[in-house]
C-alpha cells in the first residue's frame, strides 16, 4: 500500500515501494484508476484516467498488480465502451447521465448466458495450443465468436465442459500444462493492451478493402490488413470518410474508436447503425460493430489507453479469422495526449511541444495492422485507419508528417473542395496509395481487365487539368486549344460525376465496384470520343452544350448499384449521340474537300 | 468548511500563489483569501502536495503581499447556488451578483466543473431552429442542441447576428420558447449594454441569466465564468425542462486568460504560446451543449470569437473548429461592401445540418439546394477571380452568367435586413430563384424532378 504526495493535474506522483512500471493503481477514497508511468527513487508517477478534482495528498494507493488490459470474449460487439473498455451503457445506468468517478465494472456482461459449442477435436486428453479454437459462440445472428485459448496457454485438456449455456465466468476448460501447472479456461481471458497479440505469421493480403466510395476504391485503394490515414483541417470530412467505411466496408468487424472527438458523432453511429443494413450481409450494421469512446471532454489520459484498448480488441477478432477494421478518429487527439502528459513529467519537447517518441509511437500503434495467419491456422487481419487533425491544416507539423511516412494509403483532405461541398473532399493530388498495384489484380480479375488503364487516364486527366487551369489564371481561356478545353470541360465532369460522392445521398451513398467502374468507363468514353469529334473539326461550344451532360452528372444519384445495365443503355444513348454528330461533320469535311 | 486561516504565502506572481506548509489540501478545492485591506479574493487550488500549495487566484495578486494576506481552505469544490431565482439575474464570473440584489441561496449547489456527460445518455440533436437568416437556415442549419459558433473579426457585426439569432431563433410553427445564459468576456461596456438592451426590448429580460466579465474585470475569472454559466444552463435545461439558448463572447478572451495562467505555471507551449490541453480545456466547455435521452430540456450554444488577424488557422478558432459542430464565419470583404451579416459561406457549415432538415422538416429539396448553392457559388468565385484577372469582357458566356450569380448572391440571399426575419420556405425559394440564374445542365446536385418543379426555366 502506498500513498498520495502530489496532485498536478492527472498526474499523480505516490510513494509505494515495489510498484512496478506500467503497474495498474487505484487512487484515493474514490478509487480513481491510474497506471504507473514512471519510476524514481522513492516516489513513482501515475497518470490517472479520470479527473484528480478533490483528491489529496495523504490519501491510499493500492497498486493492483497488473498492466492495463482489456477483457476478451463475447459480448464486445455492439457495445460502447470508454477508453478503459468500462462498458458506456451500464454506466449509463449506474450513474445517470454524467459518468462518475471511481466506477468499477467489468467490460463484459457477468450475467449473461451464451450457448457453447465445443470444438470437435476437444476432448479429455488431447493437447490445445496457444490460440486454437476452443468453441463458439453465436455473438451475434452474423458474428460467431470463436473461444480461444490464451496466446499464453497451452496443455492437456483434463475437464471440457459440453455445449450448454454459461455465463462467461464458467471455467469451460481445464489445462495440464507441461509444467504441471493447472489452469481454468473461461469464455473470455485478458490481455495486456500495449503488447501486440501474437500470431503464426504475416500474410502479405491481396484482397483489397472496399469501402464503396468511389474515391478511396479506384483511386487510392487500401488493401485488407493495410494502413491508412485521414488528414484534413476541420469540416473536411474525415469523420464522414471514416463512418462511411464503418457502414459499407466489406469486413467482418468494424470497430470505431472516438479519441478526442465529438459525442454526438458516437450517437449518429449508436441511433442510425442498428436501423441499417449491411450490404454484404443484409443485417443490421450493429450486429458487426461496436465502439470506443474518450470524447473531446473526457478525460485526457483515458484517450492516450483508447487507441490501445481498440486495436488489442480488433487483434482478438482477428485471431477468430475475421478481417478487421478500426478506424480512429483522431490520432491528432491520441498524440496530444501523449503530449500532455509528456509535458507534465518535464520531458524535453522535440518538436511543437511533443516527445522524441511520437515517431516511434505512431509506428508501434500502426504496426499492429496486418494480414496474418492465426495461431489456430486461419487467416485474419487488422485493418488501421486513422484521421489526423493538423493545427491550421498543415500537413507539415509533427503528427501529419511522421504518420504520412508509416502510412500506405494517404487519402489528404483539401480544404478548397470541402468548402465547395465537393465530398469526399480527397484530393487526388496529393493522395497516395502504395497497394494500388496489388489491388489492380483483384479489380482486373473481377470487375475489368482496363481498370489500371482507366484509372491511370483518369488521374492524369485531372492532373493535366490542373494545370491548364492554372494557365487559364494567368492569361484567360482564349490560350487553350480546342482540344485543351474539352480536356477542361471532361476533368470538371469527371469530378462531378465520379469523384464526387455524398454520403447523404439515399442511392449513391455505397457504390459497388462494378458501378464504379461503369461511372469511370462511360465518362472516359465520352471524353475520348469527343477528343475525336474536335479533331474532326467539331466546335468545343457544341459538345459543351450537350444536355447529356447534366444526365451524366446525374448518372450515379439516379442508378443504384443494382441498375448497371440502366448506365450501359445510357452509354449507348452517347455513343448514338455523338455518332449523328460525327456523321454530319464527316460529311461536311468531305464536301469542304471536294 | 474550515475556519482557519494561514498566513503562509511563500510566493506570488501573476495569478499564482503559493501557499507552504498546509496540509492535506485537495485538488480543485476553493480558497478564500483575505488582503491586506480586508477584501476577500477568491481562488482554486490547481497543484497540491504536503508541503506546498498552489493556488490560482480569480481576482489576480496585485497588491497581495506574503505578510498581510490570509488563505482559507474550503475544503470543497466551486459549487454553485442554483435555483430558479436565477432568470433575470445578472452575475460575474464565480457567481455573485452584480445586478445589487442579494445572492441566490439554496440548497441545491453543485461542481461548475461538472462531469463529463456519457456519449450513451446522449440523444442526436435534430430538431431544425429557424433562426430567420437565410445564410444559417438555408446553408448551415442550426438545431436544438447544436454548437455552432460565430467566428469574426474586431469590427465585425457578431453582436448584431448573435441578437437577430437571439431574437428570431424559433422551432418552426412555433413561438419562441428559449431561455437564455449569456455569458461575456472581456467584452466593452458598449457591447454589454447592447445585448441588455437588446433584450429588454424584446420583452425577454425575465428569462435571461447573464454572467459578465469585462473588459476591465479582474480577467483570470473569465477561466470560471463558463462554467459557472454552463451550470446554470444544465440546472435550466435538464433540471428546469428549458430549451437554453447560451451565447458565450468572446471566447478569445477566455484562451487569452488560459494562456496566461500556463505561461506563469511554466506548461509546455505548443502553438502561438497556448498550452497543448487548449483543445481539452475548450472541449470541456464545449461539449457541455446537447441533448440527453428522456430528458426535455436542451442545451444550444453560440459561442462568439474572434479572430485574431482575421487568421482561422490561428489556434482559439482552430480549435474551436475541431470540437464544435460547425461554424459561421463572418468576412471583412462582404461587411465592406455593405452586406449584413456579412456570412462567408464557403468555409461556413453546420454538420448536424444533414438531420434536421429535408422532406419532414423543412422541404424536401432542401439538402441538395444547400448543396447545389455551395458549388455554384464556389464555382461563381472563381469566375470573378477570373474577371479580376482578364477583364469580365473576355469571360465566356457562361462564366458572365456565374458573375451575375455570385452578384445575386450576395445581395438578395446572403444580404438581409437586421429586423427581416425570412421563413424556411421564403429562403428555399429565394435559392431557386437564383439557381434559376443559371442553366439546368450546370446544376449537378439537384434532381431532375427538383428541376421540373422549382427552376423557373426562364434563362434558356
Ligand atoms: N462524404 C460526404 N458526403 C456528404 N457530406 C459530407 C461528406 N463528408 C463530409 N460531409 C459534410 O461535411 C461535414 C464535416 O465533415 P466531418 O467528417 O465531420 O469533418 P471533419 O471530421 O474533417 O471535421 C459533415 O457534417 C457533412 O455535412
Ligand atoms: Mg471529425
Amino acid at each position: 500500500m502506498g500513498e498520495v504526495i502530489e496532485i498536478n493535474g492527472p498526474i499523480v506522483s505516490i510513494h509505494h515501494p515495489g510498484i512496478l512500471n506500467g503497474e495498474q493503481v487505484k487512487i484515493g477514497k474514490l478509487g480513481l484508476l491510474g497506471e504507473v508511468i514512471h519510476l524514481r527513487e522513492d516516489h513513482a508517477l501515475v497518470q490517472v484516467y479520470e479527473s484528480t478534482e478533490s483528491v489529496k495528498p495523504g490519501e491510499e494507493v493500492v497498486g493492483l498488480q497488473h498492466p492495463l488490459s482489456v477483457e476478451l470474449g463475447p459480448g464486445l460487439l455492439g457495445e460502447i465502451f470508454d477508453g478503459v473498455q468500462r462498458p458506456l451503457q451500464q454506466i449509463l445506468e449506474l450513474s445517470g447521465q454524467q459518468i462518475s468517478r471511481g466506477l468499477d465494472v467489468p467490460a463484459l456482461d457477468r450475467d449473461k448466458l451464451w450457448h457453447f459449442v465445443p470444438s470437435e477435436d476437444i476432448e479429455v486428453g488431447s493437447q490445445v495450443v496457444p490460440g486454437q479454437v476452443i468453441g463458439t459462440v453465436q455473438e451475434t445472428q452474423t458474428i460467431e465468436h470463436k473461444i480461444l485459448v490464451p496466446p499464453d496457454c497451452e496443455g492437456e485438456v483434463m475437464v471440457a465442459a459440453p455445449q450448454g449455456d454459461y455465463s462467461i465466468e464458467e471455467v469451460i476448460l481445464q489445462l495440464r500444462n507441461p509444467q504441471g501447472h493447472v489452469s481454468k479456461l473461461k469464455m473470455y481471458h485478458k490481455w495486456p493492451v500495449r503488447i501486440p497479440r501474437p500470431y503464426a505469421g504475416r500474410d502479405p493480403s491481396n484482397k483489397p478493402l472496399m469501402t464503396g466510395q468511389r474515391v478511396l476504391d479506384t483511386f487510392f485503394p487500401l488493401l485488407k490488413g493495410g494502413k491508412a490515414a485521414v488528414p484534413g483541417p476541420f469540416g473536411a470530412g474525415k469523420t464522414m470518410v471514416q463512418q462511411q467505411i464503418a457502414r459499407w466496408a466489406n469486413a467482418d468487424i468494424v470497430l470505431y474508436v472516438g479519441c478526442g472527438e465529438r459525442g454526438n458523432e458516437l450517437v449518429d453511429i449508436l441511433e442510425s447503425f442498428p436501423q441499417l443494413t449491411d450490404p454484404h450481409t443484409n443485417r443490421s450494421l450493429m450486429e458487426r460493430t461496436f465502439l470506443v469512446a474518450n470524447t473531446s471532454n473526457m478525460p485526457v489520459v483515458a484517450r492516450e489507453a483508447s487507441i490501445y484498448v481498440g486495436v488489442t480488441m480488433a487483434e482478438y477478432y482477428r485471431d477468430q479469422g475475421y478481417d478487421v477494421v478500426m478506424v480512429a478518429d483522431s490520432t491528432s487527439r491520441w498524440a496530444e495526449a501523449l503530449r500532455e502528459v509528456s509535458g507534465r513529467l518535464g520531458q524535453m519537447p522535440v518538436e511543437e511541444g511533443y516527445p522524441a517518441y511520437l515517431a516511434s509511437r505512431l509506428a508501434a500503434f500502426y504496426e499492429r495492422a496486418g494480414s496474418v495467419r492465426t495461431l489456430a491456422g486461419d487467416d485474419g487481419s487488422v485493418t488501421l485507419i486513422g484521421a489526423v487533425s493538423p493545427p491550421g491544416g498543415d500537413f507539415s507539423e509533427p503528427v501529419t508528417s511522421h504518420t504520412k511516412e508509416i502510412i500506405r494509403t494517404f487519402w489528404a483532405l483539401s480544404k478548397p473542395l470541402a468548402d465547395a461541398r465537393h465530398y469526399p473532399a480527397v484530393s487526388w493530388l496529393d493522395s497516395f496509395s502504395e497497394y494500388q498495384l496489388r489491388a489492380a489484380e483483384w479489380w482486373a480479375a473481377n470487375v475489368d481487365v482496363n481498370w489500371s488503364a482507366r484509372r491511370e487516364q483518369a488521374l492524369s486527366l485531372l492532373t493535366t487539368a490542373q494545370e491548364l487551369e492554372r494557365i487559364v489564371n494567368l492569361v484567360g481561356p482564349e490560350a487553350l486549344s480546342s482540344a485543351q478545353r474539352w480536356m477542361l470541360e471532361s476533368a470538371g465532369l469527371l469530378k462531378e460525376a465520379v469523384l464526387q460522392q455524398s454520403a447523404l445521398d439515399p442511392v449513391d451513398s455505397y457504390c459497388s465496384p462494378h458501378k464504379q467502374f461503369k461511372l469511370l468507363d462511360i465518362i472516359l468514353c465520352f471524353y475520348d470520343e469527343g477528343a475525336d469529334l474536335i479533331n474532326l473539326g467539331v466546335p468545343v461550344e457544341q459538345l459543351q452544350s450537350l444536355p447529356l451532360i447534366g444526365e451524366l452528372k446525374r448518372l450515379k444519384s439516379r442508378y443504384s448499384s443494382d441498375e448497371l445495365d440502366k448506365i450501359t443503355e445510357f452509354g449507348q444513348t452517347i455513343d448514338d449521340t455523338l455518332r449523328v454528330m460525327r456523321a454530319e461533320y464527316s460529311t461536311n469535311n468531305r464536301e469542304a474537300e471536294a | 468548511m474550515s475556519s482557519v486561516e494561514y498566513r503562509k504565502v511563500s510566493a506570488v506572481h501573476g495569478a499564482l500563489m503559493f501557499v507552504k506548509g498546509v496540509a492535506g489540501v485537495a485538488a480543485g478545492d476553493r480558497v478564500a483569501i483575505r488582503d491586506r485591506a480586508g477584501n476577500r479574493r477568491n481562488g482554486q487550488v490547481i497543484k497540491t502536495s504536503g508541503d506546498m500549495v498552489l493556488v490560482q487566484v480569480f481576482e489576480g495578486t496585485d497588491a497581495l503581499d506574503r505578510e498581510n494576506t490570509w488563505v482559507r481552505f474550503l475544503g470543497e469544490p466551486f459549487e454553485m447556488a442554483l435555483s430558479p431565482d436565477l432568470l433575470g439575474r445578472n452575475f460575474n464570473g464565480i457567481g455573485e451578483p452584480r445586478d445589487g440584489r442579494p445572492p441566490i441561496i439554496s440548497k441545491l449547489r453543485r461542481n461548475v466543473n461538472g462531469s463529463p456527460v456519457n456519449p450513451a445518455a446522449r440523444a442526436y440533436p435534430r430538431e431544425f431552429i429557424q433562426t430567420g437568416i437565410s445564410t444559417i437556415d438555408g446553408l448551415n442549419s442550426l438545431v436544438r442542441g447544436q454548437k455552432l459558433p460565430v467566428f469574426s473579426g474586431s469590427g465585425l457585426p457578431h453582436n448584431k447576428l448573435a441578437a437577430q439569432i437571439v431574437r428570431q431563433a424559433k422551432l418552426s410553427g412555433e413561438t419562441s420558447d428559449f431561455v437564455i445564459v449569456f455569458a461575456a468576456m472581456g467584452v466593452s461596456h458598449s457591447d454589454a449594454n447592447f445585448f441588455e438592451q437588446q433584450f429588454e426590448t424584446s420583452g425577454v429580460l425575465g428569462k435571461v441569466v447573464m454572467y459578465m466579465n469585462l473588459a476591465n474585470d479582474p480577467p483570470m475569472e473569465r477561466l470560471i465564468l463558463p462554467r459557472t454559466a454552463l451550470t446554470a444552463a444544465e440546472y435550466l435545461a435538464y433540471d428546469l425542462d428549458y430549451h437554453v439558448l447560451v451565447v458565450i463572447t468572446d471566447m478569445t478572451k477566455y484562451a487569452e486568460a488560459l494562456r496566461e495562467v500556463a505561461t506563469e505555471k511554466g506548461d509546455v507551449p505548443s502553438r502561438k504560446g497556448y498550452p497543448g490541453y487548449l483543445y481539452s480545456d475548450l472541449a470541456e466547455i464545449y461539449e457541455r451543449a446537447g441533448r440527453v435521452r428522456d430528458r426535455h430540456g436542451s442545451i444550444t450554444m453560440i459561442p462568439i470569437l474572434s479572430m485574431p488577424s482575421d487568421d482561422i488557422t490561428h489556434p482559439i478558432p482552430d480549435l474551436t473548429g475541431y470540437i464544435t459542430e460547425g461554424q459561421i464565419v463572418l468576412s471583412r470583404e462582404l461587411q465592406g461592401r455593405a452586406v449584413y451579416p456579412p456570412v462567408n459561406v464557403p468555409p461556413s457549415l453546420s454538420r448536424l445540418m444533414k438531420d434536421g432538415i429535408g422532406k419532414d422538416d423543412t422541404r424536401e429539396d432542401h439538402p441538395r439546394v444547400a448543396s447545389q448553392l455551395y458549388a455554384s457559388y464556389t464555382r461563381a468565385l472563381e469566375a470573378r477571380n477570373l474577371a479580376s484577372i482578364i477583364g469580365a469582357e473576355d469571360l465566356s458566356q457562361r462564366d458572365r452568367r456565374y458573375l451575375q450569380f455570385a452578384d445575386e448572391f450576395e445581395n438578395r440571399f446572403v444580404k438581409q435586413g437586421e429586423q427581416e426575419e425570412r421563413n424556411i420556405i421564403e429562403t428555399l425559394d429565394l435559392a431557386w430563384d437564383l439557381l434559376s440564374l443559371l442553366p439546368p445542365d450546370a446544376l449537378g446536385r439537384v434532381t431532375e424532378e427538383d428541376i421540373q418543379k422549382y427552376h423557373s426555366g426562364k434563362e434558356l
